[in-house]
């Protein structure tokens, strides 16, 4: 007997949309096990973490606002992912992202509500897409890896921002406390329905169909694919590989700069600590269980705002510490990703083969 | 027409029944952790407080939600926790300032205290310790013990908080010794064992033989007691950690305010204020001193905390120097709240970075 694991050529729809259904209910059952060793019924614990997260307008709306920066930051990452080019630098593009549009907030003198908020978007947008940019340029001049450059780059940024809130950038009135200064009204988002959802939802969506356009129905779209498939053919068919490298990273970090957006006006209303509380690699993980799909990442998104705000619920109700419920959230994620080696290799029992 | 009288009266009265039955109520207090309540620091030291409240007759179990990211996200549990009707809740560091101050104007029926922050409202108080006390008296200690006159410093972040720690602990070093120096290393983490021990390493690499730290960690001690230097804990008694090193610590004792802000809400005398308790009132203090700390030196420190609490000795009396030589308060000028709140300088003897 020998166990042998094998690419699959070809995965069937069925395989492709089953496979994360079953692995989602066997992590339901794992973890229910572990809920079940803390002393808990499992169906208790799982019909209150969803109730915490879409039982009400307020539990839903808080879902849909952690979702938001997902989003963002899963849909930037998914797009360099097209092209294979691995941008785990979101984290640090969120930061910049809301650095630019912290500076227009509070220094540009712009008082007009929506002139505000395109300058915002527009700086942040610029910065997130500089600050990936950068490791466009060198993947694509030099063939400096982008994977350790917009790595690195995440301690610089996030470093950079701490500089500002604790020195130039630092609220006068604020007793010394690394924080700046708060927003004017002019540049804050909407909020809506009495909660904290706010305009940046709506944006993420927006900016989630932009992009499903931009790759399906475009020839540019193609042309990304294609490079990440295969770029000596598509250097062959003539190309300008270079560019598309720098473009394709640019706008993965500039749609996760205007997370950061998001996130300042939408929520913050200041820049400090904590402006994404690890969005950036979060995102890593929706981008990959998205398979890219602009669609796809919505729903992990939202699926992954469930999970977390649902989890307050198992420390709120039954007093679970932290750890548990990252393990949880660890377990969930632990085979969601397990499943798409399922989906990608076939695994066979082999009678009576010969070792080597 | 009597009737309706009698009636209106009874309304009447009822009403003014109302708020005094109101006044004797229970109390369902939900804390909001920044740390692991096993973090035997800051947080652990919160936890002790809540259940010596929990002792009292009309306080119903309490909640605690732990490792909360400070931000934007705390407003969702904060929320979380009002929304499952505790009654009094304590944030209890000071990123969730704004998220605390946000959900209270939403709830005012639900009374709020944030450690350590700056901004109230009708039914937001604020309350912190004077933990500088305690830093001078444990400086006076470690100024007697160091045979080097090199003394580290491991800080988590350059906040007014902090450095008001560093200088009065500086103080009192330099009561006693004024030829020590203060080296001072930030981490920029409150809770991070590994980067707070590589710290307390690169400070002991540099000659230190005492320790001092702010952080929510023991791992300061635990590099001290390795490498056979003394040090000085903070939070809570940590001499466990470090059997041999520990010479005392500066702790919190919270259960002294959470007990009388439970009765104080309880007989509806309490009131939006700003508390800022020191040794006098038995909110902070030292651990017991070691054993091999000189009798001598024990009396010194006897003495002086005897004088703090009868007011004759405040820790910034003048001529106060900062550390470039510029005057900060001229002979016997004491230093006002507002300068303390809001300090951001060092004091002659201490090493180490401060952005302007």
């Amino acid at each position: 007997m020998k166990l042998v694991i094998e690419r699959r050529d070809t995965s069937s729809a069925l395989l492709r949309f089953s496979a994360p259904m079953v692995s989602i209910v066997v992590a339901l059952l794992f973890a229910g096990g572990l809920i079940l060793a803390a002393g808990i019924n499992p169906l208790d614990a799982y019909r209150e973490i969803l109730y915490e997260a879409v039982g009400s307008t307020y539990g839903l709306s808080e879902t849909l606002v952690k979702a938001t920066p997902l989003i963002f930051a899963g849909l930037g990452v998914s797009l360099a992912f097209r092209m294979q080019i691995w941008n785990i630098g979101a984290e640090g593009q969120i930061y910049m992202g809301a650095m630019g549009a912290t500076w227009v907030a509070l220094f540009s003198g712009l008082e007009n509500h929506w002139l505000l908020m395109i300058t915002m978007f527009c700086a942040a947008f610029i910065c997130g897409g500089l600050w990936a940019g950068v490791a466009g340029v060198l993947r694509a001049r030099w063939r400096v890896n982008e994977v350790i450059v917009t790595l690195m780059m995440n301690y610089i940024a996030i470093l950079f921002v701490n500089y500002l809130i604790y020195g130039p950038w630092r609220d006068p009135q604020g007793f010394n406390f690394p924080l700046t200064a708060q927003f004017s009204e002019a540049a804050r988002f909407a909020n809506f329905f009495d909660t904290r959802l706010h305009s940046g939802f709506f944006l993420a969506l927006f900016c989630a169909l932009l992009l499903y356009l931009l790759m399906e129905r475009t020839v540019w779209g193609y042309q990304i694919k294609v490079i990440g498939s295969n770029p000596q053919a598509a250097r062959y068919a003539g190309m300008r590989t270079g560019v598309a490298i720098f473009a394709v990273l640019f706008l993965s970090g500039a749609i996760a700069g205007v997370a950061g957006l998001s996130e300042v006006a939408g929520l913050q209303y200041r820049l400090q600590h904590g402006i994404s509380s690890g969005y950036g690699y979060t995102a890593i993980i929706i981008a990959w269980l998205a398979r890219r799909s602009a669609l796809g990442v919505i729903i992990v998104s939202l699926l992954m705002g469930i999970l977390l705000v649902g989890g307050d619920s198992l420390q709120m109700l039954w007093q679970l510490p932290i750890a548990f419920v990252y393990a949880f959230q660890g377990l969930i994620l632990f085979f969601l990703l397990g499943s798409d080696f399922f989906i990608q290799y076939r695994v066979k029992l082999i009678k009576g083969a010969q070792g080597g | 027409m009597k009737k309706t009288m009698v009636m209106a009266l009874v309304i009447l009265l009822c009403g003014f029944a109302g708020p005094v039955l109101a006044q004797d109520k229970q109390i369902k207090a939900g804390f909001v952790y920044v740390g692991p309540v096993g973090d035997a620091g800051w947080t652990y030291a919160h936890d002790l407080g809540r259940l010596e409240m929990e002792k009292l007759p009309f306080v119903e179990p309490s909640t605690y939600i732990e490792s909360v990211p400070e931000g934007a996200e705390s407003a969702r549990v904060i929320n979380g926790l009002v929304r499952r009707g505790h009654n009094l809740i304590l944030t209890t560091s000071f990123g969730y300032m704004d998220a605390t101050i946000d959900v209270a104007k939403r709830n005012k029926d639900v009374i709020f205290m944030h450690c350590s922050g700056y901004k109230t409202a009708e039914n937001v108080g604020t309350y912190f310790g004077r933990m500088y006390e305690p830093r001078y008296l444990s400086g006076i200690i470690a100024g007697k013990m160091t045979t080097k006159n090199i003394i580290g410093y491991v800080a988590a972040f350059p906040i007014p908080e902090v450095i008001r720690g560093i200088n009065a602990f500086t103080l009192g070093v330099r009561s006693v010794n004024p030829e020590a120096q203060v080296r001072v290393v930030w981490t920029q983490t409150w809770f991070d064992p590994g980067v707070e021990r590589d710290a307390a390493d690169s400070l002991l690499d540099v000659g230190a033989d005492v320790l001092a730290m702010h952080q929510d960690a023991p791992a300061t001690l635990q590099a001290a007691e390795a490498r056979g230097a003394y040090v000085i804990g903070y939070n809570s008694d940590m001499r466990h950690f470090a059997p041999n090193a520990f010479l005392t610590a500066p702790v919190w004792n919270w259960g002294a305010l959470y007990t009388q802000l439970a009765e104080a809400v309880h007989n509806g005398t309490w009131k939006s204020e700003q508390i800022w308790w020191g040794v006098k009132d038995g909110l902070v203090g030292l651990a017991d001193i070691h054993a091999k700390v000189p009798d001598d030196v024990k009396a010194l420190v006897q003495e002086r905390t005897a004088a703090i609490v009868a007011g004759t000795l405040h820790p910034f009396t003048g001529p106060l120097k900062d550390r470039d030589g510029h005057q900060v308060l001229g002979a016997g000028e004491t230093m006002s709240d507002g300068e303390m709140l809001s300090m951001n300088f060092f004091v002659e003897g201490v090493q180490g970075t401060l952005s302007k």
